[in-house]
């Protein structure tokens, strides 16, 4: 089987500090969070909690996308169509059906927002109904499929808080093998009183700006965005003459296998699918330059994670740092927010800091970067975990 | 992609499908609109204390999960990949009221936590201590396709050699009579059911069927539906005259216009059959389509029950399935015998 490389020539995004790739990138390099009081949704915890939210409301995101005012977009669907059509405008794709071209997106809460809203009014209330059929998972990737003109190969991931890192895996695989020539990939997320109720039941959501990695870390803050990037096979990128980004260089998925939501002590899903991903990259551990880490800033999560750092790389640990302390976690779309930030890190070879940290977990002594810090990188890798045990590592590179 | 096959198969639809050898022969007929699949004694496979907290779906596919590994003498599958169009539509109803009934307060997490679509591929991993490859499909009535879809680009990667793949939907409560509402054109009850099936890199003694090829297209125009099958049929060096069974997901609907285009040309001399009167109509009720087309794949016996026309073949060795619903997600699935 002759295999393809996997070029990345795009990408979009919209998250709660910046509705463009460019607007991201100078949050980001300026440590400016976009953690704050909740302002779009009503809910009785609204005092108790910070989140990542976009301030745009769905009136304003609709209008950016020229849809009717009686249009049925859950707020999943308006977010992942602005990240996607960026996405194809950023990778210079004005003829989508010239190549055979998927789109594979991910989500959590898909309708859930309108649904928890309308859900009792939908046997009596005939302007809510067009809200039913919007609901399920599919629907808000069906509509980014229809307003990026993709009518073939089209489908949903959902595996929790994993979900747009395994949509970018099955990406990469497509081209490599030479299934499609081009697909774009990510995920989409809004927030809602149902994952705010949720997580705040388990009782991992912290009342203040979320510390990965620290020692006094006390849960997350939630966040909405979307993010998707393109994908093009080597065909294309030599027929075309186009300007690659970063290459997808390794990927893997493991389950933990230990608890529908609690992830193992020794992090053992989390390095099956690190063990895996650099297998696939062909590469050593020490040879990739900097992890964008899960790092939800829960305690199970982020002791979890280390562990299973510890046990891929060693004594020598590689840079790393969590960026959920600017957006917040963005469930189903937080492995395709934190691909976009992978490849701004190549790209400007420039590690993003980890903000709010202060005192390493003792059992670890692992410090994040705190700083933004220049440095010269050509592999990074990104890791996701979701509940039911799901995670998934992807390894960026720059040739 | 290599083509791969399809090793085991278990079914938990509303026809007693998990325990008969009996294929069909004593169908339920049903009256209501609304259909639950018939339950097993969940007791014989999941633990008291596990099922108690596991929704109607969750048991579902643990069960058929189970019983296709084992049909398939497999204690460790090397990939578990799930489709549902729903997903655990029970629990976040649970969930969803009791926040609006108690205004978000005095909540428990049981129901948030077996809320998330891929909590059946989960619970498979759990009770298998299965740490490969599991992913979670959510793509409507292509769901089931795509996991299957999946696993036969894994088996072709070489990655893996035996997959555990399936579909699962739960009917759920209030949602789906508010869903109901809105389709009431369709003919066939609404319902609910879990299919699991083994698929290898490798022929076995026993295997099922050859699974050939699995294409989804997001959408396709009704005039244009005889030449994608077409097209598709050419791919794997087929005329629509090599198909000797095609199987149909008619549900009684106007969108059944896409099947009949094809039952009156290219496959008007094919055996028609179609089964949604019997599992109802669900976003993964194409995979009780591939459970009973790789039963009369193996067994060469086609049940009435399914017929839609009376052609006779002496023999059933390439069957083409064809799933869409309301002119969306098409899915085409092509066996030929091992």
């Amino acid at each position: 089987m002759s295999e393809q490389g996997v070029a990345i020539t795009g990408m979009g995004i919209i998250s709660s500090i910046g509705n463009t790739v460019e607007e991201n990138l100078n949050a980001l390099i300026s440590s400016k969070k976009g953690i704050a009081p909740i302002v779009n949704i009503q809910t009785k915890h609204k005092d108790v909690i910070k989140v990542g939210e976009v301030l745009l409301t769905n009136e304003e995101l609709a209008e950016r996308l020229g849809l009717i005012k009686e249009n049925n977009y859950s707020r999943t669907a308006l977010l992942g169509c602005i990240a996607g059509k960026e996405a194809l405008a950023n990778a210079k794709i004005r003829n989508i059906k010239e190549y055979r071209t998927g789109l594979i997106s991910a989500t959590s809460v898909g309708g859930m927002d309108m649904t928890e809203k309308y859900c009792n009014t939908f046997g009596s209330d005939i302007e809510s109904q067009k809200y039913i059929t919007s609901h399920h998972a599919g629907d808000s990737t069906q509509k980014i499929a229809k307003q990026l003109g993709i009518s073939e190969f089209v489908t949903t991931i959902s595996t929790a808080c994993s979900s747009a890192t395994n949509a970018i895996m099955l990406g990469a695989r497509l081209i490599k093998t030479g299934q499609l020539d081009r697909v774009v990939v990510g995920g989409t997320d809004c927030l809602s009183k149902f994952t705010i109720n949720g997580f705040k039941t388990l009782m991992i959501l912290s009342d203040t700006d979320c510390k990965p990695f620290d020692a006094d870390r006390k849960g997350l803050n939630l966040g909405e965005a979307a993010a998707f990037i393109v994908l093009e096979s080597n065909t294309v990128i030599q027929e075309q003459k186009k300007e690659v980004l970063a290459f997808i260089a390794g990927y893997g998925n493991a389950n933990d296998a230990y608890h529908q939501t609690a992830s193992s002590a020794n992090g053992e899903g989390a390095y099956l699918a690190m063990q895996k991903a650099l297998q696939v990259a062909g590469i050593k551990p020490e040879q990739v330059d900097y992890i964008n880490v899960h790092g939800t800033a829960t305690p199970n999560n982020d002791a979890s994670e280390g562990a299973a750092i510890q046990r891929v790389f060693g004594e020598s640990i590689p840079d790393f740092s969590s960026t959920k302390a600017f957006t917040g976690h963005t469930l189903a779309a937080a492995g395709a927010i934190e691909a976009v930030y992978s490849i701004l890190a190549l790209k400007h070879n420039v590690i993003f800091p980890n903000l709010n940290f202060d005192n390493p977990i003792p059992e670890f002594g692992m410090c994040p970067v705190t700083e933004v810090k220049e440095k010269a990188l050509h592999y990074v890798l990104s890791n996701s975990f979701g509940f039911g045990g799901n995670c998934s590592t992807l390894i960026f590179s720059k040739n | 992609m290599k083509p791969c096959y399809i090793h085991s198969i278990a079914s938990i639809s509303a026809q007693e499908t998990l325990n008969s050898d009996l294929f069909l022969r004593n169908v339920i007929e049903h009256e209501s609109n609304m259909i639950s699949a018939i339950r097993p004694n969940y007791k014989d496979f999941i633990s008291p204390v596990a099922s108690r907290r596991m929704a109607t779906g969750v048991k579902m596919g643990v069960v058929t999960a189970k019983t296709a590994l084992k049909e398939g003498g497999i204690t460790q599958p090397d990939a578990i990949i799930t489709g549902t169009g729903m997903g655990c539509i029970e629990d976040s109803e649970k969930f969803l009221n009791t926040i609006i009934n108690n205004d978000e307060e005095y909540l428990t997490p049981t129901s948030f936590i077996q809320s998330t679509h891929n909590t059946v591929g989960a619970q498979i991993a759990l009770g298998l201590e299965c740490k490969s490859y599991n992913v979670t499909y959510v793509h409507g009535a292509n769901s089931f396709e795509f996991a299957l879809l999946d696993a036969q680009l894994m088996l072709h990667e070489a990655t893996a050699n035996t997959i555990l793949v399936g579909g699962v939907d739960e009917l759920g409560k209030k949602f789906i009579t508010d869903y109901a509402l809105l389709h009431d054109t369709q003919k066939v009850p609404f319902s609910e059911g879990a299919h699991f099936f083994t698929v290898t890199s490798e022929k076995q003694e026993n295997s099922y069927a050859t699974l050939q090829a699995v294409s989804c297209i997001q959408s396709i125009a009704v005039e244009e539906i005889s030449s994608r099958v077409r097209d598709f049929l050419k791919n794997n060096n087929l005329s629509a005259s090599d198909i000797d069974v095609v199987v149909l997901g008619n549900n009684g609907d106007e969108y059944d216009m896409y099947y009949s285009r094809l039952q009156d040309s290219l496959f008007k001399n094919a055996l028609q059959l179609e089964y949604k009167h019997l599992c109802g109509e669900y976003y993964t009720a194409s995979a009780f389509g591939l459970w009973g087309a790789s039963k009369v794949m193996r067994n060469q016996i086609v049940p009435d029950a399914l017929r839609i026309n009376t052609i006779k073949k002496s023999q059933y060795k390439t069957i083409l399935l064809y799933n869409q619903y309301k002119g969306e997600h098409h899915s085409f699935i092509l066996l030929t015998a091992c």
